[in-house]
């Protein structure tokens, strides 16, 4: 069980770090104002505080894009990793092939081949469809799918791991009690094995997060098109600085407000462990790298 | 740990009955593991209420053999019944076919096993642990699930640990719980496998204690041990194993105090 107690030690952020941090910070705010160029610090700070429409859509589609995302990897990544150790051959082959290919080609390809590829042969076509009176464009179903299809293959070997750090003993306890092999993997294994995996889905799903701005290449738009449109066009064109500086806190409060929850559902399957004791870092340590001290 | 006989059993209610009174049967079991032949035709006969205790050296096959026993190894050649039932496989034109896995189970459920280590499911309580087979496997109801665990952890002595999880209890007391999740099965056999090897010598007592209650009950029971005091005490026949087969059998005094064999005495030697 040793595993599931990476988090108690986690790297702290040690003062010295944070010195550093705040030097970097106060050496790139020197050298703004050194250059002739214009700062509009107004533009950082509506976007953020005040964001308009196309803003808070485009965080909730990079939000919602994620998750379904991320759901979608999992589920793949349970049936992916218990048919790469299944013990028929063929289903093993197609689990290996699936992580092979999604693995050997870059998500760029694979977007821009599930949406236009697809698309333009007619093979799927893309067309909206209509959820509870909400109309989802066929960029963002292509866009998720993708995303899904592509976490999936990763998430099959991080379960496949999660799995293979089980005792067998657990299975074989199972069995001798007359469970299926079925009932033992979705009673016993499984669920121990969640914990194994918790850590790196939280890092999977971080990358999530960000890696959904690769569905620029369709447009969707999600944060990263909504803020290089802002560049493009309108009242704050060509302010890139800005409106990145921008994007890129945007990215931070999502990133960070996983962390919360991660830490949350870690602590949930640290049940029984002795990593329940001492639970990690805390919150603010573990977002912000600042701790309050308090140990 | 002074309780009444039939205490264990009590907690779990009747137990399945064969006609004849052997509950298994053995014969000519052969098992490979690639190109080690680990058993080579091993027979044997245990009646009910029955204590066996199997010894041998390491690498004896007498491990694999008790794992054959419900289908834990799949054997080459030979059979192996539990109450007439024949184990992992079915007959089909007078040849051995593999059981569907369903059946295996089936068979499996009725067949208790201990562990040498414990092998408890870490994310549920130790009466969680109790529960879940039969619960899941029986489609017991949970609050009669319930209650047999309850009773089975009072007659272990680990009343007070019922919510606690398996990582916060001793070795002792976690094999008291996996026997006592192997009991609230009512297995009509329990098959233990060094169940005291992986334990503190402080904590031998406490499970051997709960096995001699069992075998005083009326349990049958097949042990794979090196604990000769338990075998002398509660063993009915002392099986030694050697290299793949049965070289020797008898009743405690006869094979301790009088082997015929040279290996078993070379053996009893060893560990005497």
């Amino acid at each position: 069980m040793t595993r599931a107690r990476s988090g108690p030690q986690r790297e702290r952020t040690r003062p010295a770090t944070k010195l550093v941090g705040f030097v970097v910070i106060a050496l790139l705010l020197a050298a703004c104002g050194r250059s002739s160029y214009q700062y509009n610090w107004n533009i950082v700070v509506d976007s953020v505080i005040r964001p308009d429409r196309l803003i808070l859509y485009g965080v909730w589609l990079t939000l919602s894009i994620s998750v379904i995302s991320q759901l979608i990897g999992v589920i793949l990544g349970v049936f992916g990793a218990v048919g790469r150790i299944s013990r028929l051959a063929p289903i093993r082959g197609l689990a290996a092939f699936y992580v092979w290919f999604f693995r050997g080609t870059p998500l760029l390809v694979q977007i821009t081949f599930i949406y236009y590829g697809l698309g333009v042969t007619g093979v799927y076509g893309w067309p909206p469809i209509h959820l509870g009176g909400v109309e989802v464009s066929g960029a963002i179903q292509a866009g998720i799918v993708a995303l899904g299809v592509n976490e999936g293959a990763y998430m099959t070997e991080i379960v496949r791991a999660g799995i293979l750090a089980i005792d067998p003993g657990q299975m074989e306890a199972a069995k001798s009690l007359g469970m299926t092999y079925r009932k033992a993997m979705r009673r016993i294994v499984l669920p121990q094995a969640a914990r194994v995996i918790v850590p790196p889905l939280g890092n999977e799903f971080n990358n999530m997060l960000k890696t959904t701005s690769l569905l620029v290449v369709i447009s969707v738009p999600e944060l990263y098109v909504t803020f290089s449109r802002k560049n493009a066009s309108g009242p704050t064109v060509f302010h890139p600085f800005e409106l990145f500086i921008a994007a890129a806190i945007w990215y931070l409060l999502l990133t960070s407000l996983w962390g919360l929850v991660q830490s949350r559902i870690e602590r949930r399957l640290a049940r029984g462990t002795n990593a329940a004791v001492n639970a990690g870092p805390g919150m603010r340590e573990r977002l912000f790298g600042m701790g309050s001290g308090r140990r | 740990m002074t309780h009444a006989p039939h205490d264990l059993l009590d907690a779990v209610g009747e137990l399945p009955q064969s006609a004849d009174g052997v509950v298994v049967e053995a014969t000519d079991v052969h098992k490979y593991f690639g190109r080690l032949h680990v058993l080579r035709g091993v027979n044997l006969t245990v009646r009910k209420r029955e204590v066996v205790v199997l010894i041998g050296a390491s690498g004896s096959g007498k491990t694999t053999f008790l794992r054959c026993i419900n289908h834990l190894e799949r054997i080459q050649e030979g059979r192996i019944s539990v109450n007439g039932h024949l184990i992992g496989y079915r007959e089909e034109n007078g040849k051995l076919v593999e059981d569907k896995e369903r059946s295996i189970a089936a068979q499996r459920s009725e067949i208790g096993m201990v562990f040498q280590r414990f092998n408890l499911f870490p994310h549920l309580t130790a009466l969680e642990n109790i529960m879940e087979a039969p619960v899941q496997v029986r489609g017991v109801n949970e609050d009669a699930a319930r209650e047999v665990g309850l009773k089975l952890l009072e007659r272990v002595g680990l009343e007070a640990k019922v919510d606690t999880y398996p990582g916060q209890l001793s070795g002792g007391q976690q094999q008291r719980v996996a026997i006592a999740r192997a009991l609230a099965m009512k297995p009509a056999l329990i098959l233990f496998d060094e169940p005291t090897s992986a334990l503190d010598p402080e904590m031998i007592g406490e499970v051997l204690d709960v096995m001699k209650e069992l075998a005083v009950e009326g349990m049958t029971m097949i042990v794979v041990s090196h604990e000769m005091g338990f075998a002398r005490e509660v063993g009915d026949r002392v099986v030694m194993m050697d290299e793949g087969v049965i070289i020797e059998e008898g009743s405690p005094a006869e094979l301790f105090d009088s082997p015929r064999e040279e290996r078993t005495k070379a053996f009893l030697s060893k560990i005497l």
